[in-house]
Order: C-alpha cells, then sequence, then structure tokens
C-alpha cells in the first residue's frame, strides 16, 4: 500500500470513480453520489478532501457513510478525510433520474419536486393549513395512481408509508426534503 | 458573526427534551405506525439537537462537546421551554408508562411544531450562517412534525366523544404554557440585538392563527390563557426535567469517556 501525500488531478478522479462503488447503506441501489451526499471531493494540504451533507438531522446512517468512505480510502492508500458540510442543506431535488429510476425499480417510488415549498412567515401559515399533499404518488410495482398514505413516517427517516389501491400492495415513498 | 452560547442551547434543549420525551413512545405506541412516527419525530429532533450542540460547544471550547452540553448539565443549565419537559399524562394522573395519553403527546407536538415552523423559517436568514444553515434543515423536518400532529388533531378533536374530551382536555392543560414563547429571555434578547436570533414575540399572530384554524377544524375550543408563565428558559423548570435527565444522563455518568 502507497500512501500519496501529494494529491493530484488524477487522484480526484480516482477517488470519483472509487467513491462511486459506495451505496446508502439503507438504500443499496443508490450511490452517494446519486443520492446527492456526496458533494465534491477537493485536494488540501492533508490530502483529499471528501465533501458529504447530512440528509435527515438524525438520520443514523449518516456515521455509516462517514465510515465507508474514510475505510475506502484507507484501503486503496489514498490520504484524505471526510468533510460534513450543512450548507446549501440537502434536497431531495438534488436526486439523479438515475437514482429516481433506481428507487422505482427497488420498489421505493421516488421523491417529487420540492420547489412548491413555503418560505416567509405568510406562506409557512398557509402550508400549515394544507392537510394532505395533493400530490399523487404513483405505485411503484404497478404504476397506479390510486394509491393512498398509511402514515406520515416509515421504515426510515426519508420515507413514507402508502399503499396501492389497485394491486393493494405497501410501498415506501421517499420524501420531498 | 456567532449567536450566543445559551441563545443555541435554548434551541438544542428544547429539541433534546421534547425529542427525549416523544422517545418514551418506543415500544409502546397506540399503533404501529405511530410508534414509527414518533421515533423518526424524535430522531430528527435529536439530530437538530445534536448539530446545535456541535456548534455551542465549539464556540464555547474548554474540551466541551456535544456530550458534555448534552449529558454533563444539570436540571438550571438546560434552556427549553417547560412544555417540553412536561410528561405524557394528564394532571394529577399517575406517572406510570400505561397512563400515558396520546392526546397530550399529539397537542404538544401540534404547539411546539407550530412555533418552529416559523422560528426555523426566519432563523434560515441568522447572521450567524452555521445556525442559519441547521435552521434550512430543520425546517424541513419540523414541516413533516406538524402536518403529522395537527393530522391527529383533527382527527382526535372530531373523533369520537372520547378523543375529542381527551384532546380539549389536553389543550386545556397545555395551552397555558406557550405563553412562555412571548416573553423574551436574556439569551433571545441578546440573540436579536446581534442579528443571529428572531424576536418569537413577532411571531406570535402567525402562531395564533396557525393553532386557531387547526383548533377550528378540530372542533376544540381554545381555552382562556393565563396565571404563571413558566420559565424553563431562564434555568427554573418544572419537578419533571429532573426525572428526565436522570434517566437520559444515566448511562453516560455511570460511564463517562465510554466509547462504542
Amino acid at each position: 500500500m502507497t500512501t500519496l501525500l501529494q494529491t493530484t488531478t488524477s487522484d480526484i478522479d480516482r477517488a470519483w470513480v472509487l467513491l462511486e462503488t459506495l451505496t446508502d447503506p439503507e438504500i443499496p441501489v443508490v450511490t452517494l453520489r446519486e443520492l446527492g451526499i456526496l458533494r465534491d471531493v477537493l485536494e488540501s494540504a492533508t490530502g483529499l478532501e471528501i465533501v458529504i451533507t447530512p440528509t435527515y438531522s438524525g438520520c443514523p446512517a449518516m456515521g455509516q457513510i462517514e465510515d465507508d468512505v474514510k475505510a475506502l480510502l484507507q484501503a486503496h492508500g489514498i490520504q484524505g478525510h471526510v468533510v460534513t458540510q450543512l450548507a446549501p442543506a440537502w434536497t431531495t431535488d438534488w436526486m439523479t433520474g438515475e437514482a429516481r429510476e433506481k428507487l422505482r425499480a427497488y420498489g421505493i417510488a421516488p421523491p417529487h419536486s420540492t420547489a412548491c415549498e413555503p418560505q416567509g412567515s405568510a406562506q409557512v401559515v398557509k402550508f400549515a393549513a394544507r392537510q394532505t399533499p395533493n400530490q399523487v404518488v404513483n405505485c411503484p410495482q404497478c404504476g397506479s395512481a390510486n394509491t393512498t398514505e398509511t402514515s406520515h413516517f416509515g421504515s426510515t427517516a426519508c420515507k413514507a408509508l402508502y399503499r396501492c389501491l389497485a394491486c393493494m400492495e405497501p410501498f415506501d415513498y421517499f420524501k420531498p426534503y | 458573526m456567532n449567536a450566543p452560547i445559551d441563545y443555541l442551547l435554548h434551541l438544542a434543549d428544547n429539541a433534546l427534551i421534547l425529542g427525549q420525551r416523544n422517545a418514551e413512545w418506543c415500544g409502546h405506541g397506540p399503533i404501529l405506525e405511530e410508534d414509527i412516527a414518533l421515533a423518526n419525530n424524535s430522531l430528527d429532533l435529536i439530530g437538530q439537537a445534536r448539530m446545535l450542540y456541535q456548534h455551542a460547544a465549539q464556540l464555547k471550547g474548554g474540551g466541551a462537546t456535544e456530550d458534555t452540553l448534552a449529558y454533563f448539565r444539570d436540571v438550571p443549565d438546560f434552556r427549553n421551554y417547560t412544555l417540553c419537559e412536561l410528561p405524557h399524562m394528564p394532571l394529577m394522573s399517575a406517572t406510570a408508562q400505561g397512563d400515558r395519553d396520546f392526546a397530550i403527546t399529539i397537542v404538544r407536538n401540534f404547539l411546539y411544531s407550530s412555533l418552529m415552523v416559523l422560528v426555523w423559517d426566519q432563523l434560515q436568514a441568522s447572521k450567524d450562517t452555521h445556525l442559519a444553515a441547521i435552521a434550512a434543515k430543520s425546517l424541513k423536518e419540523v414541516r413533516y412534525h406538524l402536518r403529522h400532529s395537527r393530522d391527529w388533531l383533527l382527527r382526535l378533536g372530531d373523533g369520537t366523544a372520547e378523543s375529542h374530551e381527551r384532546a380539549q382536555n389536553a389543550i386545556n392543560q397545555l395551552l397555558s404554557y406557550t405563553q412562555e414563547f412571548w416573553a423574551n429571555s436574556p439569551q433571545e434578547t441578546a440573540a436579536v440585538a446581534n442579528g443571529t436570533g428572531i424576536n418569537t414575540v413577532t411571531l406570535q399572530n402567525d402562531w395564533n392563527q396557525i393553532v386557531n384554524e387547526a383548533l377550528q377544524e378540530a372542533t376544540l375550543q381554545r381555552p382562556d390563557e393565563g396565571g404563571f408563565v413558566p420559565t424553563g428558559k431562564h434555568g427554573v423548570h418544572s419537578e419533571h426535567l429532573g426525572f428526565v435527565l436522570a434517566e437520559m444522563q444515566s448511562l453516560a455518568r455511570t460511564h463517562p469517556q465510554a466509547t462504542w
């Protein structure tokens, strides 16, 4: 194993290729890059800087993700460290089209856009009065739009529980964040 | 520009103590979906508390960490609203697990998240950029908490005679505690003065609108407020916080420096 103290562009490229093998610990079909968690790979005085951003504040997968990145760098003899960046806040809008398709194939309905979310007190008050989300969530199994929300919260922080009224299967919906 | 440490602790302690309280339902939820929902709510709140404690610890220095702030401070050091530390039980009931009332949980989460959607929204413009970043994340989460508690408030209030009565009792019991939202503490005044905090008093009308609309829809009466204004954020708490801390801090204090 060799330790590279001097990082070069090729190290950055190599790191991106290696990091592409890392998937989300709870949704093992999508990579950290596709989910928008992996933000950047930068050079620094002490090796590569791998910039990640947390999803939900309390997501227990974040610790695992950081460990996975560190272990990967170490296994390939790349000097580097992980930096957690809070701003701009992660949003499901960063998820790539590829990731959305993979989620659907895996049985998780991909998130809608967050574009209509409120900003400013007046908007927040209006939002508060809106009872249920008015967007249709299609069943990832049969594609039907005839679905209903069972619970706002599901098996992980990022998902809601839904049920399809056409094929009667329950499924997860990746909530817009 | 940095927010005053006590202001960060006020925000963090609110989230941690309410997160700890809601986690009491873990394994005891009235139905499986609610067990999961409240555990998720706790995860978000404790996650928000962690980010705030990490920020406060860095400003504080002297070896402070998120763990020393959460586990090695005592009751008078905590700056949370008294509302957050109350048990899930109706007044004058025993405090055995079986006496928890889901209506209390829902009404408290509704009153708190109705405030926090407004607070986090405004704090996105904080001059403390780290706090602004935390606010942007927390806002996304508290929106879901508000939607969850508001939907349940409607179901309970406009449900059966029993659920209506319990929801009405819960709002009667808890609403007076929200008076603490509208009396600025020194840490809040200091945060407003340096542009890192917000003047919560200016949010009162919007909060009233959110609360009144929901109560009306839930066929519940808004009780009169008044009487004692709680002082949790000044460090003067109800008798309940000590019990919360005893349970929450016991592991860390029995095995200080332990890692796993």
